[in-house]
């Protein structure tokens, strides 16, 4: 344990990044803030609908333990039962916390807190600020940050990439290799603990809701260093996001939250403008067969709705892949008012109005519920105890990681306005553990050789000089770009083993292909293609993890959707059976007749197929190549079961 | 070769310290275009018009949804985010130039945090008294959270100091965003405990004061702030501080 004050290195500069570099302000120890741009600028800022905490204002009897069974559904039952379960009773105290900070909450006629309804839950259970909530989050958190800055107790590296990290002959992470942006140098810090707030790979996609910084590289890096990464395979596709040649804009869950109908002509091709199109003349396929959810269905089940139309039953818009997303009957002020964010991104990347015309939209690639595998450590009451040196910890001692980084809390499907709060959860709750982490040491950073931080800084100057001297045929932007094609091939909404296949191989192409990289800018200031060369090799990595945890995960789980591994749930199903048929299997065999025809033989293909697959997917990275493993999923609180929205 | 294009001159320079230079791009047409998706297409392909190999241009980007406040330049003269500039918009040859009034880093690509700077020497924050649990936050009206919430869609995106005539390069005036970012925190319930400290700040040297009220801000603001509002908001309070200052001290 060091006499003098603990020193931190946070990696990235969103929410989960900002709330920890709080803390630790708060805890009186060193923070140093590294990230790739100007702190207000993360991805963080594109959240646009809410954030989930069950404080009940309306009075509908929610309670963190239904928001925590919610996202546990929402899952699909994937998700270590304890970490969610601590995050949803956690989130009211958050929600007030920010609200202390000034966030510019929507609020009643009284002045307290608005909430408003989201996917996958029937209580109006989601804060929020018009539709801008990301964007008012870290902004709230930057300006905390930036009064602790003030007052000199934090450094802020922006404009600083991270590349790996320090670590020594022990397999203990003591520090981090950094890239001046500027200046190109390289330089290690060293830090009694490191943390990736690095968010999430949507760029491994190219077109998706992310951001251009969202490449999963820092992740990715650390898998390549021996961390363990979980779950690669749940990638969340977004039901509504508007098409585009750049980025696909998201337009936000909140849009139905608000009422937002989603809809299609009933005959195909059917090209009239969507207003001359009478009401029974239109195919509002959520509300139709979900009703009780409609279209607040999770996204999961809503992207392949959405696709079912569009491919198989050939419905989408004039036959385009695009579904309507209609706003058109609320007020005009009403819009303003709570959506105004989206509504005004619409327009200006399309040229109509949402309040006039119906939006037409298109699922996305927006969120990775897998990512670093982190720890935690349980209390024995369903809960975290929140001084474990465990919690978030990556297998790399000293290592930590959270946010969209980790793979904890959303199993294989994400709930909307559950990112938010997983962010500040984790960033606010891991601070604790990592002092307690740094206590436990028998040996501090200060004891480390230099030649530790020597070998590391060399290692990285040897590698980008390396890149700085390729001189191949491929263009490695265009290279990014047939990767992002691939993966949007086959790696989507609907997943084929045959198909996957394939695109393994053509991975592995581009792979090959990579070595003959052109590095086509050798400056020496500002130069940002080694830097993205060497991203790209990380996010061709990263795409072999998610395709070969795709391939191996022969069932049907959340976003994960292998139509062949369909166990066809009967319509008239009822969840509450299979809680039932567990019961009475401890009793003995169960008769057949207990249930309506067909149902015995579906829950118990359910049982074994959760017997075979309710795991969480490791990837290791050996022998140049991701290693799969499994690891049993703690379901000590509740009964996984058949999810059913209608 | 029927094929439409895209004609872009774009104004570049290698470091803060060495002279501009100008190069032209011609790349395919595609429906939808922004002026980011015709920048990453010179990446893919890095040629002038004169079919001469250079470097790729560089510039600052991020969500491309005109949220993050990144990707502000000078597009055919005008301020404006890159990723909402929509090449059918636009005449061509569409000019690209990096913003004026803050330093060149590379191509594109300025350094604003002169602007972050202003938000630290204002105190643009809520001193709250820890992140521990004490409760719920201030009730307070929605008409207020809503004139709030304009005030705090503020990016930092340099739009509106950009065009202001009284910024400069070399002064230290600090313009229409900071002045808003006062008037948010000064109208929060807990926030206006450090009212009179903020005020202070933009009384001195730089501050409210040196406003030639020319009101180009609010013209070129991406998200509508109403910055002039602000500014006259911020005059009053000042005016009153003074003669609270002569009074009471």
């Amino acid at each position: 344990m060091p006499k003098r004050k603990k020193k931190i290195i946070v990696i990235g500069g969103g929410l989960t990044g900002l709330s920890l570099a709080m803390k630790i302000c708060e805890r009186n120890a060193e923070v140093v803030i590294v990230s790739y741009q100007s702190l207000k600028r993360s991805h963080s800022v594109c959240a646009q609908g809410g954030i989930n905490a069950a404080i009940d204002a309306r009075n509908e009897g929610d309670s963190p333990e239904n928001h925590f069974y919610d996202t546990i559904k929402g899952g699909d039952f994937l998700a270590h039962q304890p970490p969610v379960r601590d995050m949803c009773h956690q989130a009211p105290e958050i929600i007030h916390l920010l609200d202390r900070m000034g966030v510019a909450f929507n609020r009643t006629g009284e002045g307290h807190l608005e909430f408003r309804r989201f996917g996958g839950t029937l209580y109006s259970r989601t804060a929020f600020a018009g539709a801008t909530t990301g964007q008012q989050l870290v902004y709230a958190l930057d300006e905390q940050v930036r009064r602790f800055q003030h007052d000199g107790a934090v450094e802020t590296l922006e404009w600083h990439e991270y590349l790996g990290a320090v670590i020594d002959t022990q397999g203990v992470c003591r520090g981090a290799v950094l890239q001046d942006l500027r200046t190109n140098t390289v330089f290690t810090l060293a830090g009694d603990a490191v943390v990736l707030a690095t968010g999430g790979p949507g760029q491994v996609y190219v077109r998706s809701t992310n951001s251009t910084v969202n490449t999963g590289a820092a992740a990715t890096m650390a898998y390549l260093q021996g961390a363990k990464y979980g779950n690669g395979e749940f990638i969340q596709i977004h039901p509504t996001a508007i098409p585009g040649p750049d980025k696909l804009r998201l337009m936000s869950e909140s849009a139905r939250g608000e009422g937002g109908r989603l809809w299609v002509p009933r005959k195909a091709g059917d090209a009239r403008a969507p207003k001359l199109i009478p009401d029974s003349e239109r195919n509002y396929f959520l509300e139709d067969k979900f009703p009780l959810f409609g279209n607040l269905v999770p996204r999961d089940v809503a992207s392949r709705e959405i696709h079912d139309i569009v491919y198989n039953q050939n419905l989408g818009i004039a036959g385009e892949p695009m579904v309507y997303l209609d706003l058109t009957h609320k007020s005009s002020q009403f819009l303003e008012d709570r959506l105004g964010g989206i509504i005004d991104i619409y327009k200006k990347f399309t040229g109509d109005d949402p309040k006039d015309v119906p939006m037409k939209i298109f699922p996305a690639v927006h969120y990775s519920m897998g990512g670093l595998w982190t720890d935690y450590e349980a209390d024995g009451n369903g809960m975290i105890e929140h001084g474990s040196p465990r919690n978030q910890a990556t297998s790399i001692p000293g290592l930590y990681a959270g946010g969209e980084a980790d793979y904890q809390y959303h199993g294989a499907n994400r709930l909307g306005a559950n990112s938010l709060l997983s962010c500040i959860y984790t960033g606010l709750m891991m601070c604790r553990g990592i002092f307690t982490y740094i206590d436990n040491q028998d040996k501090s950073v200060d004891d480390i050789p230099s030649t530790t931080f020597g070998d590391a800084r060399n290692y990285w100057e040897g590698r980008l000089k390396e890149i700085k001297a390729m001189k191949g045929n491929e263009n490695p932007y265009q290279l990014h770009k047939e990767l992002g094609d691939i993966m949007m091939g086959n790696v989507l909404i609907v997943r084929d083993n045959k198909k996957l296949e394939k695109t393994i191989q053509k991975i592995d192409d581009i792979k090959i292909r990579f070595k003959d990289v052109k590095c086509v800018d050798t400056s020496d200031w500002a130069n940002p293609a080694p830097s993205f060369i060497n991203q790209l090799y990380c996010m061709i990595e990263l795409s072999r993890v998610i395709a070969k945890s795709a391939i191996m995960r022969d069932e049907f789980r959340g976003a994960h959707y292998k139509p062949e591994f369909d166990l066809k749930q009967p319509s008239d199903f009822d969840p509450h059976e299979y809680i039932n048929y567990l019961e009475k299997k401890n009793y003995g065999e169960v008769p057949e007749n207990t249930f309506p025809k067909g149902h015995l033989d579906y829950m118990k293909q359910f049982e074994a197929n959760n017997q075979n697959w309710l795991k969480s997917t490791i990837a290791e990275y050996k022998n140049d190549k991701p290693e799969i493993s499994y690891e049993p999923v703690d379901t000590s609180i509740v009964t996984p079961r058949p999810r059913k929205y209608d | 070769m029927n094929e439409k294009t895209v004609k872009l001159k774009i104004k570049r320079r290698d470091k803060p310290d060495t002279k501009t230079y100008w190069q032209e791009f011609v790349i395919p047409y595609q429906e939808r275009l922004n002026v980011i998706a015709c920048l990453q297409a010179i990446q893919a392909d890095p040629t002038t018009h004169l079919g001469e190999t250079v470097n790729p241009v560089t510039w600052d980007c991020n969500c491309l949804e005109e949220t993050c406040g990144s990707c502000t330049m000078l597009i055919n003269g005008k301020v404006r985010q890159a990723c909402t500039a929509l090449i059918d918009s636009l005449e061509q040859p569409v000019v690209l130039e990096p913003m004026s009034k803050f330093p060149v880093i590379r191509d594109l690509q300025v350094d604003r945090s002169r602007m972050f700077e202003n938000l630290k020497k204002v105190k643009a924050w809520v001193e709250i008294d820890g992140t521990h649990d004490i409760g719920e936050g201030p009730v307070m009206s929605d008409q207020v959270r809503a004139q709030r919430y304009a005030l705090s869609e503020c990016m930092s995106c340099g739009c509106c100091l950009e065009a202001c005539p009284q910024f400069s390069l070399t002064n230290n005036f600090m313009g229409a965003s900071t002045f808003s970012q006062v008037r948010l925190f000064n109208l929060h319930p807990s926030g206006s405990m450090l009212q009179e400290e903020r005020l202070d700040a933009v009384m001195g040297e730089g501050g409210i004061t040196d406003c030639g009220n020319a009101q180009v801000c609010v013209e070129v603001c991406p998200k509508s702030i109403p910055l002039t509002e602000s500014i006259a908001d911020i005059g009053r309070q000042t005016t009153l501080q003074t003669l609270k200052n002569i009074f009471m001290k």
